[in-house]
Order: C-alpha cells, then sequence, then structure tokens
C-alpha cells in the first residue's frame, strides 16, 4: 500500500538535514485536502459582494441603495458613508498614502470599490449589485503617467489637503550627479534608450479572499485571510479598526499563490471587518478573477530613459530617469527610505565608475499599487533596464555581449563590493557562473547555428541577461514598513521524546516551508525533518515577523530558525555536560550529539538531552528546565544572488511569433538546503518571466478602461509556451548568513524577461534594425517593429 | 430544481438553481473542496473534474445538466489508502508548489494516462495547455506524469508475469 509516508524512500537510513528531501506539504495536497480560503465555512457564516466602479475618473452624484436592501436574502449594504460613521472610509496604504475603502466623493480608477453587499450566499449578493444606483459625473481620465504633471491635468487627489498636481512622490536620487557627469564626459561610447518596463500583474491561481469573525461579546475579531504578512496585518488593523491587536487573531491556512499580490490590506478585507463587527456573525468575501487582475496590486509600470557610456570597451557609467506610475492610491511595496525601492540596484554586476538615478511617481486613474510581483521592490524594474542597456551598448560597440559583460563585470577579489550606488555585495564570482552557463548552452555552438538559419532567412535569436539581487530585506538601521522593523522570529521548542515544533513567522505559499524549515532545525540539530513540525499562518500560534515576499524568507526567517537552533544546542551542550559528569568545554557536537573530546563513545544524543531537560533530574546550576529557545533575527546586511541566463528564441518571420526553444539559467544563491525546492522555485519564476516578456500585459484605453481583466485577454503561459528549462549552479555562500544561504525565489522572474527581450532584438538587430522592443513581445508587437514600427505598450 | 448527480460513486440529490455552477454544486453539496476555481471563464483548469471519464472544466457546466452523469474528483483517486500513481508521481518529481492547481492537473493528467499510457512529452503538454500552473513551469508536471505512466507500466508488466 502506497502512501506518501510509506512511498520508497531514497534517503539514508537517517536522513537528516539539508537536501533533495520530497516535500512533507504534498500528502494534502495530492489529496485534495488543502484548506485554501475559500474551503473554509464558519457557522451563521454570510457573503460580501463589492460594487465596482465602471468609470476610471468620476464624481459620485448619488448612490440609492433601497432596492438592494429590499432584496430578500441581503442583510445589509454598506457604503462610505457608513464607514465614515466607523472611521474606516479610508486606510492607510503599506506606503504611508491613504487609500478609499469605498468611493465617497470620487471614482479613481475603474473597478473601484463603491458598496458592499452583505448577503446570505453568494449569488445573492452578486444579483444584488445589479440592484444598487450609483449616478456618475464622468470626469476625464489620466491614463498615460507621463501626462500626469501636465499643468491641465485634472487633479486625482483631491482628497488630499495641500495636493496641487498628480506628484505621487517627488523625485528621489541615489548615486553621485557630478561624478556621473564627468565619466561620461571621458568616455568613447554612450547610448541612450527608452525603455518600459510595462505593468503586469502576479494573478496567484487562487485569489484574493477573507473571513472576518467579530464576537461582540468578547471583543475577539478572528480573521482567515490568505495573505504574506500575517502580522503586519494584525498590526495595520488594529490601528485602522481601533482594535487592540492582542484580539485580533489572523489564520492563513494554505495560499494559492501570492507573488507579491497577497502582500497589501486591501479595501475588500476592511469591508468584510466592518460588516462582521455591524452584523455580529462571519462574513466572507472571496473576489473573483476579474476583480483581482481590475482593483488588487499590479507590479511594474516603469517609464524608464536611461544612458550607459564606456570607455576603452568597458562599461564606465549609467544614468536613469525613471517616471513610476502608481495608480490613483500609492500603496507601492517598498520600505519606508526607499521610495522607488531597491531600484538603485541598477548598477547590475558590473564595476562602474558612477551612476546616477532619478525616480518620480505619480497618480493615474489606473488600480493602485505596484506590488513586488516575485520581486524585492524594484529590484526586477532594475535588472531588466540594465541588462537591456548593456546589449544595446554591446550592439553599439560591435561587440559579443557576454564579452562586454565579461569585461566589465567585479571581480571576485573586490567582495564585499560597494557599488556606487550604495549597496554592498556580500560576495560573487560573476565570470565563473556565465562560463556554466554558456557551457550548458554550447554558446559557440548557437552561434554558428544562428548565422546558419540567418544564410537561410531564419529568424533565430541568443539573449543574455546577468543579474544581482538585492534580497532577505533587511537590516532595522536601514529599512522598515511602517514603521516595522524587517525581521523575522522563530520559537523552538524541542519536547520530551526529542521531536521539536518551530514556529516562524514566515508564511508560505506554496514554497514549501513546512520542509524546508524542518530541513534546517534537522541539520543544526542533527533530529530527522520528519520530527520537526513547522507552524506558521497563525499570529497567535508564531512568533512576530514580517512574512515572505522578496525572496526574505530563507535569508531572514532561514537565518532565525538556524540561529535559534544553535541557542537549543548550546542549552544542550550545558545540560549534557552535566549528564556526562564533564565541563561544557570538553564537549564536542557532531550531527545529533554532543560526546566528550577524547573519548567518543561517551555522549548524550538530543533526545536524551531532552528528556533530561524536562525530567525531574537535575539541570546546571541556574538553569531553567526545558529544551526550547526564541529569537527574533535582524539580518546584517541583505544578501546578494545572482545568475547567468541564456535565452534562445525562434522568431515566425510571416507572423512575429516567438517560441522560447531553450532556456539555460545558471543561479547562484548561496548554499541550497532543499535543491529540490530550489530547482521548483526556478522553474516557476521561469514561466513568469516568459509570461511577462511575451504576454502578460495590463494595458487601458484613453479613458481608463482596463483592457485585460480576465484571463481571456491577460494571458498567461501554459505548458505549450514554456521550454523544459536547463538549470546549473554555482555555489557561493553568503558570508554573513549563518547558513551561507542567499535566498532564490524571484531570481527567474528577474533575471529572465531581459535574456528572452535580448534574444528577440538579437534575431532582428541586424536583419531588421530593430533597436529596441518593449515588453510583451507579442506577434502583433513584434511585427509591428519588423516593420520598422516599434510601439510602446499603452 | 431537483438534481441527482453521481459523484465519486455516491448519488448526490439537491434543489438547486437552474444556473449553479458544477464547481459550486460539487464544494457546497457533498462539501468537497478538493476541486477549486480560479478564472471563472474557463481558462485555468483548476475546476477540472471528469464526467463520465473525460476531464471537463466544472465552472463551464451547470449542475443540472449533470444529471445521469457519473463525476469523478480528485478525492476519488487515492482508494482504500492506496494512491493513485498519478498522485505519487506529482509528489515524487515536486510538481506541485502551493497545491491550488493541482487536483485539476491530477483529474486532466489522470484522463490522459487512462486513454494514452505512454504519452510523450509534447502530447502530455497538449494535454495540460488547458491548465495554468503559476508555480512550477510545468517542467516537473511533465516529470510527474512520465513517472506514473512508468510506474504503471511497471505494474502491469509485474501483473503479467505473475500471471505467467
Amino acid at each position: 500500500m502506497a502512501t506518501v509516508e510509506n512511498l520508497p524512500s531514497t534517503t539514508t537510513e537517517r536522513p537528516i538535514g539539508f537536501g533533495r528531501l520530497k516535500r512533507k506539504e504534498d500528502a494534502r495536497f495530492i489529496r485534495g485536502q488543502g484548506t485554501y480560503l475559500d474551503d473554509i465555512r464558519l457557522p451563521g457564516m454570510v457573503h460580501g459582494a463589492i460594487l465596482r466602479s465602471p468609470y476610471a475618473h468620476a464624481r459620485i452624484v448619488s448612490i440609492d441603495t433601497s432596492r438592494a436592501l429590499a432584496h430578500p436574502n441581503v442583510a445589509a449594504v454598506v457604503t462610505a458613508k457608513d464607514l465614515e460613521t466607523l472611521g474606516l472610509a479610508w486606510m492607510p496604504t503599506i506606503s504611508y498614502d491613504t487609500q478609499a475603502v469605498l468611493a465617497g466623493d470620487k471614482v479613481r480608477f475603474q473597478g473601484q470599490e463603491v458598496a458592499f453587499v452583505i448577503a446570505t450566499d453568494a449569488y445573492s449578493a452578486n444579483d444584488a449589485l445589479q440592484l444598487i444606483d450609483v449616478e456618475y459625473e464622468p470626469l476625464p481620465a489620466i491614463v498615460n503617467a507621463r501626462k500626469a504633471l501636465d499643468p491641465d491635468a485634472p487633479l486625482i487627489r483631491d482628497d488630499k489637503a495641500g495636493q496641487r498636481d498628480n506628484l505621487a512622490s517627488p523625485t528621489w536620487e541615489a548615486g553621485d550627479e557630478a561624478a556621473t557627469d564627468r565619466v561620461f564626459a571621458e568616455a568613447d561610447t554612450i547610448v541612450t534608450r527608452d525603455i518600459i518596463y510595462p505593468r503586469c500583474h502576479p494573478a496567484p491561481l487562487e485569489t484574493c479572499g477573507i473571513i472576518a469573525d467579530f464576537n461582540p461579546e468578547t471583543g475577539q475579531l478572528d480573521i482567515y485571510n490568505g495573505n504574506q504578512a500575517p502580522h503586519a496585518h494584525r498590526t495595520v488593523y488594529a490601528h485602522v479598526a481601533g482594535l487592540a491587536e492582542h484580539m485580533i487573531r489572523i489564520r492563513c491556512s494554505d495560499i494559492g499563490g501570492g507573488f507579491g499580490n497577497k502582500v497589501p490590506v486591501y479595501p475588500g478585507y476592511v469591508c468584510a471587518i466592518a460588516g462582521s463587527i455591524v452584523a455580529g456573525v462571519p462574513v466572507k468575501w472571496v473576489e473573483n478573477r476579474t476583480e483581482n487582475l481590475l482593483s488588487t496590486g499590479f507590479a511594474r509600470d516603469y517609464i524608464m530613459r536611461s544612458e550607459i557610456c564606456a570607455k576603452d570597451g568597458k562599461i564606465t557609467g549609467l544614468r536613469v530617469d525613471v517616471i513610476a506610475d502608481h495608480g490613483a492610491f500609492d500603496s507601492t511595496a517598498q520600505p519606508t527610505k526607499f521610495p522607488a525601492g531597491f531600484f538603485h540596484i541598477v548598477c547590475g554586476s558590473y564595476d562602474l565608475q558612477a551612476a546616477h538615478v532619478k525616480v518620480k511617481a505619480v497618480y493615474t486613474n489606473k488600480a493602485p499599487g505596484g506590488v513586488a510581483y516575485r520581486c524585492s521592490f524594484r529590484v526586477t524594474e532594475a535588472v531588466y533596464l540594465v541588462e537591456r542597456m548593456v546589449d544595446a551598448l554591446a550592439h553599439e560597440l560591435e561587440v559579443d555581449p557576454i564579452e562586454l559583460r565579461m569585461r566589465s563585470f567585479i571581480a571576485p577579489e573586490q567582495f564585499p563590493y560597494e557599488t556606487t550606488t550604495g549597496w554592498t555585495y556580500d560576495s560573487g564570482n560573476y565570470a565563473e557562473t556565465m562560463r556554466v552557463a554558456m557551457g550548458i548552452a554550447g554558446y559557440e555552438d548557437l552561434r554558428r547555428e544562428q548565422g546558419e538559419k540567418r544564410e537561410r532567412g531564419e529568424l533565430m535569436g541568443i539573449g543574455v541577461s546577468f543579474f544581482t539581487e538585492g534580497v532577505g530585506a533587511g537590516p532595522r538601521k536601514h529599512m522598515d514598513i511602517l514603521g516595522l522593523a524587517m525581521n523575522d522570529g522563530a520559537d523552538l521548542r524541542v519536547h520530551p521524546s526529542g521531536k521539536a515544533v518551530v514556529s516562524i513567522s514566515a508564511q508560505t505559499q506554496g514554497q514549501g516551508h513546512e520542509t524546508t524549515f524542518a530541513q534546517i532545525v534537522a541539520e543544526e540539530l542533527g533530529i530527522p525533518p520528519e520530527d520537526v513540525e513547522v507552524r506558521h499562518g497563525d499570529t497567535d500560534k508564531s512568533p512576530y515577523g514580517l512574512g515572505t515576499y522578496g525572496s526574505r524568507s530563507t535569508p531572514v526567517s532561514g537565518a532565525a530558525v538556524a540561529v535559534v537552533s544553535r541557542k537549543v544546542r548550546d542549552k544542550a551542550r550545558l545540560i549534557a555536560a552535566t549528564m556526562l559528569e564533564t565541563r561544557p568545554e570538553d564537549l564536542a557536537w557532531e550531527k545529533g550529539r554532543w560526546y566528550v573530546k577524547g573519548d567518543p563513545e561517551k555522549g548524550a544524543l538530543i533526545e536524551e538531552i531532552a528528556e533530561r531537560a524536562y525530567s525531574g533530574d537535575a539541570m546546571p546550576t541556574g538553569m531553567e528546565g526545558g529544551l526550547d529557545a526564541q529569537v527574533i533575527y535582524d539580518p546584517p546586511n541583505l544578501t546578494y544572488p545572482y545568475g547567468a541566463y541564456i535565452a534562445v528564441v525562434d522568431i515566425d518571420p510571416d507572423t512575429g511569433h516567438v517560441t522560447v526553444r531553450r532556456f539555460i539559467a545558471v543561479d547562484d544563491c548561496g548554499v541550497r538546503i532543499n535543491p529540490m525546492i530550489v530547482d521548483g522555485q526556478i522553474h516557476g519564476g521561469l514561466a513568469e518571466g516568459i509570461g511577462i516578456a511575451l504576454m502578460e500585459l495590463m494595458s487601458f484605453d484613453e479613458e481608463g478602461n482596463c483592457l485585460n481583466s480576465s484571463f481571456m485577454d491577460y494571458l498567461i503561459p501554459t505548458a505549450l509556451e514554456c521550454p523544459d528549462f536547463e538549470l546549473g549552479e554555482t555555489v557561493t555562500p553568503c558570508p554573513h548568513h549563518p547558513l551561507g544561504a542567499k535566498g532564490v525565489g524571484e531570481s527567474p522572474n528577474v533575471g529572465s524577461p531581459p535574456a528572452i527581450v535580448n534574444a528577440v532584438i538579437d534575431a532582428l538587430y541586424e536583419t531588421h534594425g530593430v533597436e529596441h522592443l518593449d515588453m510583451p513581445c507579442t506577434p502583433a508587437r513584434v511585427w509591428a517593429a519588423m516593420q520598422g514600427r516599434p510601439e510602446p505598450p499603452q | 430544481m431537483d438534481v441527482s448527480i453521481s459523484i465519486n460513486g455516491e448519488a448526490v440529490s439537491r434543489d438547486v438553481e437552474p444556473r449553479q455552477l458544477l464547481v459550486h454544486f460539487i464544494r457546497e453539496t457533498p462539501g468537497l473542496t478538493g476541486t477549486h476555481w480560479g478564472c471563472d471563464t474557463s481558462n485555468c483548469g483548476a475546476c477540472v473534474v471528469q464526467m463520465d471519464g473525460e476531464p471537463v472544466k466544472s465552472c463551464t457546466i451547470l449542475a443540472v445538466m449533470c444529471e445521469g452523469h457519473e463525476i469523478r474528483t480528485v478525492e476519488s483517486l487515492e482508494v482504500d489508502g492506496q494512491l493513485d500513481p498519478i498522485q505519487m508521481g506529482f509528489h515524487e518529481t515536486h510538481a506541485l508548489q502551493c497545491g491550488f492547481c493541482t487536483p485539476g492537473m491530477l483529474m486532466t493528467t489522470r484522463a490522459l494516462l487512462d486513454e494514452n499510457p505512454n504519452p510523450t512529452d509534447d502530447e502530455i503538454r497538449t494535454a495540460i495547455s488547458g491548465a495554468i500552473c503559476r508555480c512550477t513551469g510545468y517542467k516537473n508536471i511533465v516529470s510527474a506524469v512520465r513517472w506514473a505512466a512508468e510506474y504503471e507500466a511497471a505494474q502491469s508488466g509485474a501483473a503479467a508475469t505473475q500471471e505467467v
């Protein structure tokens, strides 16, 4: 009989620590026994639905809810007026802006929340939406961020005192402008490009939703909600709703993907909480796919102008000027002190003499955001820009794009390396990783094949990108979100039998935390990973921390788990010394036991030490019983994973259709705890990168109508668009992470779009003179570029 | 209107609205929440179940259309504690991450193997092209189906040997 538990094991007799351990969480998922938000039903639960604005910009003249209230299954209809009496009409965003929970004065984007209906069932709630009469007075909409600051542009945020234009945040700069001017003056080659990273959407397969259950007798608010940062959400709800934080409990259970989309607090969540407080029963609200795409956190939308320069065949300087489109409310995700996130990591993997970056953000009549879609706060936009610019420079210099990168890389002996925009890269050997990728790809053979095909009129492109990321935010001396330090907790309890429970503040959305974090404890304590239970996703049962996004789980929470395990091991050493009647300094550690130096037969297993710690026998003088510990981990620096990616594309000369024939990804994410899970993360991120490069786009017409509000129009890659990915690795440990790990989740999403776009342009540069093409490289857009009419996305 | 549907071999009867979707019926009436929904437009495949052995998107079928038909969901795959080889393959090859698309993928690929016990990689990719996975990039799903195909071939080979 085969169950997950008794499948033939390929692991060793006592599987301990790092390696390709199959996942614990699979047991429930392959049986359809996961518990996602919409699977949860509470007694007496009612259902919410949201009426949304059909206009991108309009004044609300009146809202008449009487017909909806007359519906036999409708319990309540909530509008901005009702929320005002509760003080909940507006809520803070994660960027210190404000966002309307329900629109009262104006609607500012298509799909904005206008009214919240509560009914006995979801079908009735949606029926009742049709019975609400709203009179709008349409206003001109701002869709193009470049026009948002025109003097005659309509003011979007007239709700904000003192707001006179559509500037969402003033110009933010990094790097030395004067030094950059000098480097450009001395350069022998300068290339300029206008490059857009268009608006796209994380679109996790499970949409967002919540159940709010307020108990009027006790004042306890129970929230069920799949989000990526439950502790931070609890603090936000305490501030927004004026509830005591210790009376709020958030449970996440299983989450059907997040990718940054499930970081923010959305108006629907606040509506459900308000509904439960008013109605005194649990209120469930689950958005449909259109609501997810129309109104929840989009990503990117950076309009960039850049110049790159070289001297003597080596890259020397970079200038970037960005307009960021934040939509109608600034809810972009980034640490407080970094209004453009980590965009100033735009120097990439190169030893530049100087760089200067300017970013300003504007309001438009589009959905608010942008969230970090599998991204460490705008690292993705930065990597895309620099890797496109390096390719453009290689074309200008008539040098192979890999050769230019090799000449310009930061050398291994330069680490730790201070970039000109203020980062301290931890470790790297970039040229080696590039060579591994070239080897897997057979780079010289590919170039030969390309030449032969070109003679036959076939269009084949080879694209390269080399990225360096800053992930694992972050040190409390440098960064916070909403005043909360970006640290994470871990709480480890070893029970008398030697079995352990570790509670963490990271929040899995599919990354396999229950396996990986058990492996860390196993590695550090020398007990089997199946003897370690990982608890997360319940704010009452886990320590405080900022959650999972920006590839921060392993860099921050993983470090916390390693450190807390070592604390337990240190305590175990003192107990073992008492047990073995020797001094702690006379003991040595091997996986799973402390033993007497010089007498290895004499020792104590962790299980024996745990039993002792809870027994009636004597503990070391002054030590409390039990075998447990708790930490809050404050990372000393970000970690800097990197990688070399090569894409091979074929373009149909008759239709402009791009096929990604091969994709080679060589990642260096430091030490790999579970290489199987790391590979899986890379596969998934590459598929998303293919989607962004070729298919995925949130676009709008001139009136602000979203043109991609379902999966009929917002195209996500299927198995037919994805090649059989070819992976490789190098391992350069992080010097400051206790395990040497760097984090990997977002790397493939960051690194793959520039490789694919570079490949498309590589196919078309010589034959069709295409110097640049913005994403997504759809057949129509590629075709237009081939005819000499490349168009920026709308 | 009254409808009676066989779900995983058991008759489920209920008075439903004619507009109720099969996916909602399955999730609400017998409470089998392994079948998910993800898109409303028949694009994502999270809701795939088998109807008389054929994979169908249960968000695109009304419950009342299923009167007299045999529906199978992910919950039917494991029998008496014995996992279906396709479930084993997904676990063995790390073909799932968040797990949300997994039930639809399992029912789709189970139907593929029933019809074609030894599919090529291209045939597997075509078979799952009506379903979206946002986590795995599909590579390991293809491996999982290969794993299950080879496992089943080995099992039937062993059975044939035993019969001899």
